[in-house]
């Protein structure tokens, strides 16, 4: 007998009497391809659901897994549990009004979103943005990577039962999210970033509390390093685990840390330099073994990178001068019909927004590329296979997933 | 882009060529070309990359477009794939067996835009909305106001500002 899903709590037909809209989908679909046909009656598999609630997944999503045993045959993302329509909300939005939502669709490391989306209104309407506005953008960029990475570090310890990283890393955070706080008056949802430019300059002193944060960072860092790379357990359990091999780069689109790790020097920053980074100092990091444990690596060396890209920022951006363009009324803005396409490096990968324009003053279509569409659905259902139960956590927080890009 | 645009041109015959920036350009073709336009793109210059594909609805021409972008990362350049559907009965071909990662996208299109992609693994399979039986969400004529007013309900003694009125006053109180 095939596992179908039980569709009992739903409708089965529409108030027209349809059983459903012409051009919706048919899930009557006896068994769908690419599912394997398994029979659960045969009492030789078992179906677990890993999520949505449950402390070994990232956020609000949920793998159906396929057991034998205690190793996994076939795994299924499910996402949704979050779904706020974004891209469709904007499409009824002003292209200003679009800014309190865009954020909200990656929570760790929301000024990605602002960017981009920010970028790519600028350059359908002919503005360019200020130098000083560009140098504040690559620093807020560089602190919102450094966030991140701290929340993925204390995640992927934790899947693996050290739980005094998460502790230590959240403290860290917490100083960064002071530095945000005083520069954009919020923690978490900045909004800093505008089309045109940025919303303020740095208050006084803000040079000497960075340097002051970046020490503490580099502290938990040292020994982050300690605890946790230099542990038996981790060792144990990270390497070997989630092996990428390097073929499949491209054809399931990794980017980021997962691609570096397999020694593909991938990075936006380098690849298509934005903003200020033509003007910086560094060189991708990379790793060669491709497990969890060299994805782990290169982001704790890359948040180190990061830290020291804060610093030439601050050392080397203009004190003076303006901070925004001059843009026309938001409340009648039109912008004429075009599309394009915007990325970045954010700390998971490619970040992108693709935005067409229809001449009126909404936008025709906003899409959002963020990495865990292509890592946490194709890749994670192909790296799933043959891994053990215990280890699927470990595995899914090592590809760096944030669900609300995905369904978005 | 236009070198690249002249050398596909004499290959397959193109549309439209849109050069957005020195290393974004987008280029209109016919659903029977994607294929051959896609495997050259890949194999031959080295458009490895498919970074997204998505779909616009332009409701008043009656037309859905499917946009694929690829990018090169050697020589730092992307390209977009313009192609344009009946929105009535929209059917495509799939590219999965190109890049695996192409069929959450159609996934994803043939649930939100009601666009199919015959062949391609699991397309019927629920992606985000479960048991929805009404038009394809992210269509231009399925109605968010309509929808969030059947279905949900008002919470009573909540104030709710025009959000345009809103900004207006905040931003132009003198009047603009």
């Amino acid at each position: 007998m095939a596992y179908q899903p039980d569709r009992s709590q739903y409708p089965a037909r529409r108030p027209d009497g349809l059983s459903r809209h012409p051009a919706s989908r048919d899930t009557s679909t006896a068994l769908c391809v690419g599912s394997l046909d398994i029979d659960l009656a045969s009492g030789k598999y078992l179906k677990l659901w890993q999520g949505p609630n449950h402390p070994g997944i990232t956020g609000n999503m949920s793998l159906e897994l396929t057991v034998c045993g205690d190793e996994v045959v076939e795994g299924k993302t499910h996402v949704g549990y979050l779904h706020r329509g974004f891209e469709k909300l904007m499409e009824r939005r002003t292209f200003i009004q679009c800014f309190p939502i865009v954020c909200r669709i990656c929570v760790p490391e929301p000024d990605f979103n602002e960017y981009c989306y920010a970028a790519a209104v600028e350059e359908l309407a002919g503005i360019q943005s200020p130098e000083r506005a560009d140098w504040i953008r690559t620093l807020i960029l560089e602190m919102g990577r450094i966030n991140s990475y701290l929340m993925y570090l204390g995640g992927q310890a934790g899947a693996f039962g050290l739980g005094v990283i998460g502790q230590w890393t959240t403290y860290v955070r917490d100083l960064m999210l002071d530095r945000f706080e005083e520069l954009s008056g919020a923690r978490i949802y900045h909004m800093f970033i505008l089309p045109g430019g940025v919303r303020d300059g740095l208050p006084d002193g803000f040079e000497q509390r960075m340097e002051e944060t970046l020490v503490e960072i580099e502290r938990v860092m040292s020994d982050v390093l300690d605890v946790m790379f230099r542990n038996a357990v981790f060792k144990k359990r990270a390497v070997g685990l989630g092996y990428i091999d390097p073929a499949l780069i491209e054809p399931y689109g990794v980017t980021g840390p997962p691609a570096r790790a397999a020694g593909v020097a991938k990075d936006v920053r380098k690849d298509q330099p934005y903003l200020v980074y033509p003007q910086l100092d560094f060189e991708p990091v990379t790793g060669a073994d491709s497990d969890v444990y060299t994805r782990a690596d290169v982001r704790r060396r890359d948040l180190l990178m990061s830290i020291d890209l804060v610093r030439q920022i601050l050392a080397r951006m203009p004190k003076e001068g303006p901070l925004m363009a001059k843009i026309p009324n938001v409340l009648h803005w039109k912008i004429p019909r075009g599309e394009t396409y915007i990325r970045g490096e954010c700390s998971r990968g490619e970040y992108g927004y693709y935005l067409v324009t229809d001449g009126s003053g909404y936008p025709r279509r906003v899409n959002v590329r963020g990495p865990s569409y292509t890592h946490a659905m194709a890749l994670m259902e192909r790296l799933i296979v043959n891994c053990n139960i215990a280890d699927v956590a470990g595995l899914l927080v090592s590809l760096h997933t944030y669900p609300p890009e995905i369904e978005r | 882009m236009r070198e690249l645009y002249a050398k596909l041109n004499r290959l397959f015959p193109l549309g439209e060529l849109t050069e957005r920036r020195s290393n974004l350009a987008f280029i209109t073709l016919t659903a029977e070309y994607l294929r051959p336009v896609l495997l050259h793109l890949r194999d031959r210059e080295g458009f490895s990359h498919l970074v997204l594909l998505t779909a616009v609805d332009w409701l008043e021409e009656g037309q859905f477009q499917l946009s694929y972008l690829l990018s090169d990362r050697a020589n730092g350049r992307d390209i977009g794939l313009r192609l344009m559907l009946p929105r009535d009965g929209a059917s495509m071909e799939s590219i999965h067996d190109l890049w695996p990662t192409a069929a959450t996208y159609q996934r994803e299109l043939r649930e939100m835009f009601g666009i199919d992609f015959p062949g391609s693994p699991r397309i019927n399979e629920e992606f985000i909305l479960e048991g929805w039986t009404d038009i394809p969400p992210y269509r231009r004529d399925f109605d968010t106001l309509k929808f969030a007013q059947e279905n949900f309900v008002a919470r009573p003694g909540r104030e709710t500002w025009d959000p345009a009125r809103h900004m207006k006053d905040q931003l132009y109180p003198d009047g603009a």
